[in-house]
């Protein structure tokens, strides 16, 4: 009944073509004051990262710096002077952005051949904490950023038959608290680490199949993860650092590649195999609306990070080569 | 003793026959026992019984006013009289005179006229002073007066009960009973039930005065109508039903079988009443047993109005609601033949609504008897009312579904739905905190489906054989949705295999669920025929009447030839066709689907389009013209011979009543071409051999085919070629109009009368 009265889904804003590689991620930055303009960072398969302006819609600039192999994440660190990007070539490289410069200025290699992408915290001004997959294949390795120095190497205990970590995700209560890292994993776990023991907190069986991604809300103590199954999954951490599910959301088409809520903690999108860019609302994963318009699989969504809610933005990036972005539920 | 009695009777009857007088008032001192010795003959004159005839007197109080008047004046002085005497009570002394008289025995027909006297003051006096009534005489605030005095009787005799004196209640009874005969049962009603409710709370002798007041009112009909809760209803009333013949027949008959007027919550209050006491529940069982029975007798639901099968509907619902396990333990056998007897007349029905109302109360009786075997379940339901249920069933939760669920017909369905939604969301709301994920209205996702990874066939023949060949699910589903496109984009192609799909359409079954598939299926079929309408129509038509189809397939050819029909009297557009699917049908002939509903509208519409203004009826034609009559003729042709499987005239009544409707529509769309003359005329001697069907369904699309034939047929030509069988249908109709027991049918003949009017003022309009 709700459905009929319903407005019909919207378009995207606008659409970014010309990555002629499927997009894999994504990154916003739009921070910055003018005259500085809004800037959208996407890794796609074919070893590229482009940077796209979001006043023009065109690419300023195309950085290759990954042997033609795919770019699955991008993360910018000191503003938008250095950004992060980890490749299939098993590198991950810090490039310097700042006064129009574009090249590598350091790299660290890693050993895995997953398709695990990394996950940046800010520790403190200068000091970030980086958590990758390292050269087991069951384990996760934190560095600690511009060192590079090793803070500690997550394994699980022996039989606990985990399989590769897919999806990463640091987090820490409180500026300057201890931090902690949620990481998803092939046997479809989700574990709690504790990053400054070292030591698994706790463990959720949520998904009978890989974790493709998760994110996990701090501030509700909620996180969501999908895989490639035909749910999501809505798990909650209580006082005593315990994992336990709070909701699962049925979905029609099984297979979701990312999930990302946005910064307000509102709305929720991820990113489907189907195609289609699911819409929830947070607190309770109310289906708030299904985009359909991309013609393959959605890899990745990312919400922008602009200051002023009303012009935030939705940004999804598909195996069809396009990149849409979307404005949705902005009103405040 | 009885000089009240008496002073009233003479001001009410004697005043007006009085001769003129002078006026000459003089003070008179009267006092009871002056009178109280003089017998009353209630027969006899004035001066049989020692009074002067041209005296008229009233006295309360202790004194009394004597005088002697002209009409004019006395009138006006009777009824300034009468006003004050009721106005200090006399109505009140006058029936306690009376009830003391009674223990002793008195004149039954002093007591006949006074009971008359006093019932009818307000109707005397009216008739006597037209305009120049006083407000206290009017019915509105003479019968709440007399209420309240009614009570002060009340009063007095269970003073004179408690002081060990008898008394008699019946002449209060008699009155009380003579206003319900009145119909003015709510004015008097309105001040003694508060009254009486509260003064029988507690007190055992006023219970029993209440008791005996209602067990004397003759006529006790109305005294139900009182619109109080059931343990109110209880303790006013006591074992009335058990004790009083009369009354059990009014509560058990009357009420429920005889009538069907009274509101739902009266129902709930009288069955309530009965459940109330164990001493009347035996009655709450016969009652029950009463109502299965008409429920599931088929000769009450093929002729009964709709409207009572619904009150009788409600009553078993409620019934139920009331019954006690260890009853429907002891009753489950009964309760289940009924249940089937009823389910089989009330599926056989044409009518959807009866079906529906069979189907929900087949259910309820059904979940309320089986605790623990399996429970019927239909899937074809209303879902929004049921959903509603388990909301708002504090109380009774079948006595209340059940009203919900006959409000959620047809019309009413709209006004449920947005309340429906209200209820989904506030449930939805309810679980948490103040919450903003409400602020976020979401958009429509009706379009989230399954993703098809298969493709669908981009040519006619190969979906031709998608549809025939082996199993693939995917396949077939994609060739389901996007064969009717197809067919529109290519009309060369389809015109080449168009007989061979609507073949294969005719008698594609559903090998997989797809939730529309009939209406898919449906769309298909049409474009075909709209596609290549003369040999399609030609196969369909034949088809119709020929062995060995299921009565759904003959029911999907009437819809087909009828949509297609529609579609083709439309005018066409260059490059619009295929706007014409996106639109909503007009006409919706689905399963579950009122289709009637839907014709009638149309001809209601168009009625109103045609009594406004005659002129401006300009309606193109379509492709329609050219091959109107391949549709009408084969099927109007064959219907009167039987064949093996499918007998029109007989068990297939529910067909004929489609046919009928489809001819209907099919003349309708005929306007304007050249067959139309020539197809009313055959479909005037179609309705007139089949005008006294006895099923609602055909009479009513009978009644849709006068009137198409008097929309569409120029009235020149109804006037050369068909004028005495109009005449004929017009005696037809006007009888229908008055006795016909379905309302619709009524409604319905009520508007072709009107269209023959039309008619007929038009041609007066313009003579020839």
């Amino acid at each position: 009944m709700i459905a009929t009265m319903a407005l019909p889904p919207p378009d995207p804003e606008f659409v970014l073509r010309g990555t002629a590689a499927p997009v894999h991620t994504l990154h916003f930055s739009c921070r910055s004051q003018e005259p500085e303009f809004p800037i959208l960072f996407s890794g796609s398969a074919n070893g590229l990262v482009q940077i796209w302006n979001l006043k023009t819609h065109r690419v300023d600039k195309t950085l290759d710096g990954h042997g033609g192999k795919s770019v699955y994440w991008v993360e910018t660190i000191r503003g938008r002077d250095e950004l992060l990007s980890q490749g299939r070539d098993q590198k991950i490289c810090l490039w310097d952005l700042a006064e129009g410069r574009s090249m590598v200025t350091d790299s660290v290699s890693m050993d895995s051949v997953g398709f695990c992408r990394c996950s940046l915290l800010k520790m403190a001004q200068d000091r970030w904490l980086i958590a990758m997959p390292a050269d087991d294949p069951d384990e996760v390795q934190v560095l600690e950023l511009p060192s590079k120095t090793s803070v500690c190497t997550l394994k699980p205990e022996a039989g606990a038959k985990l399989g590769m970590p897919m999806c990463l995700k640091l987090w820490q209560p409180g500026f300057g608290a201890c931090p902690f890292l949620m990481a998803g994993y092939e046997d479809g776990s989700v574990i709690l680490w504790n990053l400054s023991m070292g030591k698994m907190l706790s463990r959720l069986a949520c998904h009978q199949e890989p974790v493709m991604s998760l994110d996990f809300d701090s501030e509700k103590a909620k996180g969501v993860s999908g895989s490639s199954e035909k749910v999501l999954s809505v798990w909650s951490l209580d006082e005593q650092q315990n994992l336990k599910v709070h909701k699962t959301h049925e979905l029609i088409n099984s297979g979701i590649s990312d999930v990302t809520i946005r910064q307000d903690r509102k709305i929720l999108a991820t990113a489907g195999w189907d195609y289609r860019i699911r819409i929830f609302g947070w607190k309770k994963m109310k289906p708030l609306a299904v985009l359909d318009f991309h013609t393959a699989t959605v890899h990745c969504v990312s919400f922008s990070d602009h200051s002023r809610p009303s012009e935030r933005l939705l940004a999804a990036g598909s195996k069809d080569h396009r990149i849409s972005i979307w404005s949705l539920y902005n009103q405040t | 003793m009885l000089s009240l009695a008496k002073i009233f009777h003479l001001a009410v009857l004697r005043t007006p026959k009085l001769p003129p007088w002078t006026p000459e008032v003089a003070e008179f001192h009267w006092s009871w026992p002056q009178c109280s010795g003089a017998s009353w003959q209630p027969g006899a004159s004035w001066e049989q019984n020692g009074c002067d005839p041209l005296v008229c007197c009233c006295s309360f109080k202790g004194h009394g006013v004597f005088f002697t008047s002209r009409p004019g004046f006395c009138l006006v002085k009777t009824v300034d009289i009468l006003e004050q005497f009721v106005r200090e009570g006399g109505l009140s002394a006058l029936m306690w005179e009376v009830c003391q008289q009674h223990a002793q025995a008195a004149s039954p027909e002093l007591q006949e006229t006074l009971l008359n006297k006093v019932v009818c003051l307000p109707d005397h006096l009216s008739n006597k002073l037209r305009g120049e009534n006083l407000p206290i005489f009017l019915p509105q605030n003479y019968f709440p007066l007399l209420g309240t005095e009614i009570i002060q009787v009340l009063q007095r005799i269970s003073d004179s009960l408690r002081g060990g004196l008898d008394c008699s209640i019946s002449f209060v009874s008699q009155v009380l009973g003579k206003v319900c005969v009145h119909g003015r049962q709510k004015e008097i009603l309105s001040t003694l039930v508060p009254c009486l409710t509260d003064l029988t709370k507690s007190d055992c002798i006023w219970q029993r005065m209440c008791w005996r007041l209602v067990e004397c009112v003759p006529d006790q009909i109305k005294i139900w109508e009182v619109g109080e809760r059931a343990d109110v209803l209880s303790r006013l009333l006591g074992n009335l039903v058990v004790k009083n013949k009369k009354a059990q027949f009014v509560v058990t008959q009357k009420l429920l079988l005889l009538q069907y007027s009274c509101p739902t919550a009266m129902l709930q209050n009288v069955l309530g009443y009965l459940a109330l006491d164990n001493s009347r529940r035996f009655l709450l069982i016969k009652v029950l047993q009463e109502l299965m029975e008409t429920w599931a007798s088929s000769s009450a639901v093929k002729h009964s109005p709709v409207e009572q099968q619904l009150y009788i509907s409600k009553a078993i619902l409620i019934c139920l609601s009331h019954l006690k396990d260890v009853e429907i333990d002891s009753h489950r056998q009964e309760l289940f033949t009924c249940v089937m007897e009823g389910m089989k007349c009330h599926l056989d029905s044409n009518l959807p609504r009866i079906r529906c109302l069979g189907m929900i109360v087949a259910e309820s009786i059904s979940s309320r008897i089986n605790t623990d075997g399996p429970i019927l379940k239909f899937q074809v339901r209303l879902k929004q009312n049921l959903s509603l249920l388990p909301r708002r069933c504090t109380i009774k939760v079948f006595a209340v579904g059940a009203v919900l669920c006959f409000l959620a017909w047809g019309r009413y369905i709209s006004i449920l739905k947005p309340v429906a939604a209200a209820y989904a969301v506030s449930e939805e709301g309810s679980d948490s905190e103040l919450d903003s994920d409400d602020d976020f209205i979401p958009y429509d996702m009706s379009a989230d489906k399954e993703l098809k990874k298969t493709k669908a066939p981009l040519y006619i023949r190969d979906c031709i054989e998608v549809l025939t060949g082996p199993e693939d699910v995917e396949k077939w589903e994609a060739t389901m949705r996007v064969l009717e496109t197809l067919i529109q984009r290519n009309t060369a192609a389809t015109q080449e295999v168009s007989v061979e799909l609507a073949k294969v359409l005719l008698h594609l079954e559903e090998k997989i669920y797809i939730d529309d598939f009939m209406e898919l299926r449906q769309k298909a079929l049409v474009a075909v025929t709209v596609t290549d309408p003369v040999p399609v129509a030609q196969y369909l038509t034949s088809q119709f009447y020929s062995l060995n189809y299921s009565l759904r397939q003959r029911m999907d050819i009437l819809d087909v030839l009828a949509l297609a029909a529609q579609e083709l009297s439309r005018p066409k557009a260059p490059g619009k066709s295929k706007l014409s699917s996106v639109q909503t049908p007009y006409i919706q002939i689905l399963p579950g689907s009122d289709s009637s509903k839907d014709w009638r509208r149309i001809v209601d519409e168009r009625i109103r389009s045609k009594t406004r203004r005659f002129a401006k009826v300009s309606r193109q034609v379509g492709q329609q013209s050219s091959v109107a009559g391949h549709f009408f003729f084969p099927l109007i042709q064959n219907f009167d011979r039987p064949l093996v499987t499918f007998d029109l005239l007989g068990d297939d009544h529910f067909v004929l009543g489609r046919l009928a409707h489809t001819l209907a529509i099919l003349l309708y769309f005929a306007v304007n071409t050249v067959a139309a003359a020539a197809m009313g005329k055959a479909l005037l001697e179609f309705v007139w051999a089949l005008r006294f069907h006895t099923d609602s369904y055909v009479r009513q699309g009978l009644l849709s085919c006068v009137s198409s034939m008097l929309l569409s047929v120029p009235s020149d030509r109804l006037l050369e070629d068909v004028i005495e069988e109009l005449v004929e249908t017009q005696a037809w109709l006007a009888d229908v109009a008055e006795k016909d027991p379905d309302g619709d049918c009524r409604r319905l003949a009520l508007q072709n009368l009107l269209l023959m009017e039309n008619l007929k003022t038009k041609l007066e309009a313009a003579p020839s």
